[in-house]
């Protein structure tokens, strides 16, 4: 890439430079929705073969395809809405991004630069509006600055702590004449810093040698940080000896096969993960940023853990956690710096130390805290759980690569706890914002990235409905996308809280008329199953996998199952509910734990 | 617990050079008010016209975690190339300007003029009842200025917000 603008003479129309300009960053699909301001840019997206678009049916779903085509590829993904309510529509799915740091550049129309101000027909201040929902944004006021900020754009949004980055286009800017500009490379005053300091990479050192018991707490930056991150923090791992666990979005960056791992930390992590940061002495967190669901109440997080943070983002260090030892940087290369300092030192784990660590985490996993029971008669209701078990254990059985994307609530949390994920890149769900309507659209980017690959959208019967209008953008480009409803007639994870918190008071969150989810998918031209009970489910899922088609399979599993185990609101690591047996814990809980979210 | 005394509220003069481009204040304003910090006093204004580059000195306060989570994120947004928390990268000094007008005739208005001595304090502006004032200082300086015309009859004050340099040679 040259770091010299080569500007050249005004001589195409500002969105045929547009285009070119994204030609030049590697750009191949644009999600969008066309409108009066964007027109022009349809044109010339009409006028050539060499970027796709892919028409969604809300602006919404646009952004959240973007979000499954960029964190399944490591690329930047590509949104184009028009002025008004098509930015206004794209505001959720770019805090979405922005929350989970998923690079994104998203092009949205706007009223010529003379009627700016004057609430013209479909205007929005979406330069306003966006701010806080971005990473950075644009307004192109002049046509010689939109090369340089389409490049601009990209180079922020994929660089440092990725996200998304606005560029607000007034349509005069499209019609006139600009100049065109290749890409940079650099920024007069944005410039992240990824290579981490060695002398806090020999302080994080003496510390691991000396911990008797150590966790290493791994979060999505590892992802953003590419495979091969993913790969040195595996190989970290096993020359240490110490346990692993991953945070909802770092799931995928240690292998969950793997006899280190502990699982999912958190609110709905296990009992041994979050056992063992409660009682780590030494805390290795890379690209994570001790986020709410992560650490329960902070003072009693890791109480008496010596702690060192890797992240890119030096405002998520000491932010809620102090830290004793902080390594501002790429992931990667930070656990690459870490692997050549211990081999360097010739770093011997403390042995008997990490052997008695271990049998105390083997006494923890004892609990077997995801445990569930399933009756096998054939009629018998089908446990969230078990579905989520069988659909791991039935994809892993066949070749295709198999991209798992989610909605938010509680079978979002079963498919974190049940289904393993052996690496990166391969796990979709809204974690930072917690959007329902996230998992079809995020889905259909994923497959639009992999066509060969077998990509399901595990769903609520609630969330499917924030985003169904989808199913005619994968009927239009034959994306043969799974839906895998868990239906339990529930917003299930608001009904659980309300059971737990609010005296069984289920205000509003049953899932009254819902649709015929079989007849819903053949109105959209794909194929509907549906599984009753505990004897029809395999078959469902084997029909569901072996088809080339769309296909919802609609699930029906036990209305009033709870996910387990659970940190309530306000409480530590060490007050876990495990089961049904304990639920008194949580109506035991504080005012202040009420409060939180 | 390691790290900074989390109890301890301190006041901070912060100072951000920033591209002097449009929305940049409105991003910096739109990080206090969205994460809840504290803005004392804000100033902006070009302060180099080759490079087209502003500076916007915020006073605020907060725990040091919070202080130190201010200039992180303010570090994080694109436009910025430099943030300086000059109340601890060595003595500074931060000056403003008010304009305070004081109505009154007679015994008060005596003292209103005897005390703007005191302080150096300039008239700018006079009618028979009554003076506006022009005073240049620290932001304590002032204050005590405005308390004193409080009882000599205050009734309008404009302030600039806080100017800041390093002392010495040193510059951010």
């Amino acid at each position: 890439m040259t770091t010299e603008p080569n500007q050249e003479a005004p001589n195409a129309a500002g969105a045929e430079v547009l285009l070119r300009a994204l030609k030049d960053q590697g750009v191949e699909v644009v999600f969008g929705y066309p409108g009066g301001a964007v027109l022009p840019i349809y044109d010339a997206i009409f006028n050539q073969n060499a970027i796709r678009h892919i028409l969604v049916r809300h602006e919404q779903a646009a952004v959240h395809a973007a979000e499954g085509y960029a964190r399944s590829t490591g690329k930047v993904g590509v949104v184009l809405v028009t002025s008004g309510p098509g930015a206004t529509n794209a505001v959720t799915g770019l805090l979405d991004a922005l929350m989970d740091s998923i690079p994104l550049v998203c092009l949205t129309g706007q009223v010529p630069t003379h009627l700016i101000g004057n609430d013209a027909f479909q205007e929005a201040d979406t330069t306003g509006i966006t701010r806080p929902a971005t990473k950075h944004n644009y307004l192109v006021k002049r046509s010689e600055d939109l090369a340089r900020v389409v490049h601009e754009a990209f180079y922020i949004a994929r660089t440092g702590r990725p996200g998304p980055v606005v560029i607000d286009l007034p349509k005069d800017i499209l019609i006139g004449k600009a100049p065109y500009a290749g890409p940079v490379s650099t920024h007069r005053s944005y410039r992240p810093r990824t290579e981490p300091d060695p002398a806090q990479i020999d302080r994080a050192i003496a510390l691991l040698k000396g911990a008797k018991r150590p966790v290493i707490y791994v979060g999505g930056g590892v992802v953003n940080a590419g495979p091969e991150a993913s790969e040195a923090l595996t190989r970290f791992v096993r020359m240490t000896g110490f346990p692993c666990t991953n945070t909802l979005m770092g799931l995928g960056t240690f292998p969950a096969s793997d006899p280190q791992f502990l699982g999912m930390l958190g609110m709905h992590g296990t009992y041994e993960a979050n056992l063992a940061m409660h009682g780590a002495d030494v805390l290795l967190a890379i690209g994570a940023r001790f986020d709410d669901r992560v650490t329960g109440r902070l003072n009693a997080f890791c109480p008496d853990a010596k702690k060192i943070h890797i992240d890119i983002d030096p405002s998520s260090i000491n932010k809620t956690v102090p830290v004793d030892v902080s390594i501002i940087g790429d992931a990667g290369r930070a656990i690459a710096a870490l692997i050549a300092a211990w081999d360097a030192d010739a770093a011997v784990p403390d042995r008997a130390g990490l052997a008695s660590w271990w049998r105390q985490i083997d006494v923890w996993r004892e609990k077997q805290s995801l445990r569930f029971t399933q009756d096998t008669a054939p009629g018998a209701l089908i446990k969230p759980q078990y579905a989520i078990r069988r659909l791991w254990q039935l994809t892993r059985a066949q070749s295709k690569d198999t991209f798992i994307t989610t909605e938010v609530g509680q079978h979002q949390m079963w498919a974190a706890q049940h289904f393993g994920f052996e690496k990166p890149n391969r796990w979709m769900t809204s974690g930072g914002l917690g959007t329902m309507g996230y998992g079809l659209p995020a889905a259909m980017g994923v497959q639009i990235a992999h066509p060969d690959a077998l990509v399901i959208d595990i769903a609520g019967e609630a969330s499917i409905l924030m985003n169904i209008q989808e199913m005619g953008t994968l009927a239009q480009y034959r994306l043969p996308v799974k839906v895998f409803i868990l239906n339990n007639q529930y917003m299930g994870m608001i009904r659980q809280w309300q059971e737990l918190l609010h005296g069984s008071r289920y205000s509003e969150s049953y899932s009254n008329a819902l649709p015929d989810f079989v007849k819903l998918a053949d109105s959209f031209h794909a194929t509907g199953l549906r599984a009753e009970n505990y004897g029809q489910l395999d078959d469902v899922i084997h029909r569901m996998i072996a088809s080339d088609r769309a296909v919802i399979a609609d699930i029906a599993v036990d209305p009033m199952e709870n996910c387990f185990p659970m940190i309530p609101s306000g409480a530590a690591h060490n007050d876990m509910i495990l089961g049904p047996e304990h639920e008194d814990q949580a109506r035991g809980i504080t005012d202040e734990g009420l409060v939180l979210v | 617990m390691p790290g900074p005394d989390n109890n301890h509220h301190r006041s901070a003069t912060i100072s951000v050079l920033v591209d002097n481009e449009s929305g940049v204040l409105a991003r910096v304003i739109g990080l206090f008010s969205g994460r809840g910090y504290n803005i004392d006093s804000l100033t902006v204004a070009p302060v180099d016209d080759t490079r087209g580059r502003s500076r916007i000195n915020v006073v605020t306060s907060g725990t040091e975690m919070v202080i130190e989570q201010i200039k992180a994120q303010l570090d994080r947004l694109v436009p910025v190339h430099r943030v300086a928390d000059l109340s601890r990268e060595g003595p500074h000094i931060a000056r403003e300007m008010a304009l305070v007008k004081v109505l009154g005739t007679g015994e008060k208005r005596v003292e209103a003029l005897r005390i703007a001595e005191t302080f150096r304090a300039r008239v700018v502006d006079t009618t028979i009842e009554s003076f506006v004032f022009e005073l240049t200082g620290a932001t304590d300086k002032l204050d005590a200025f405005i308390d004193l015309m409080h009882p000599l009859g205050l009734a309008e004050v404009s302030r600039t917000g806080v100017a800041a340099l390093a002392r010495g040679s040193r510059t951010i």
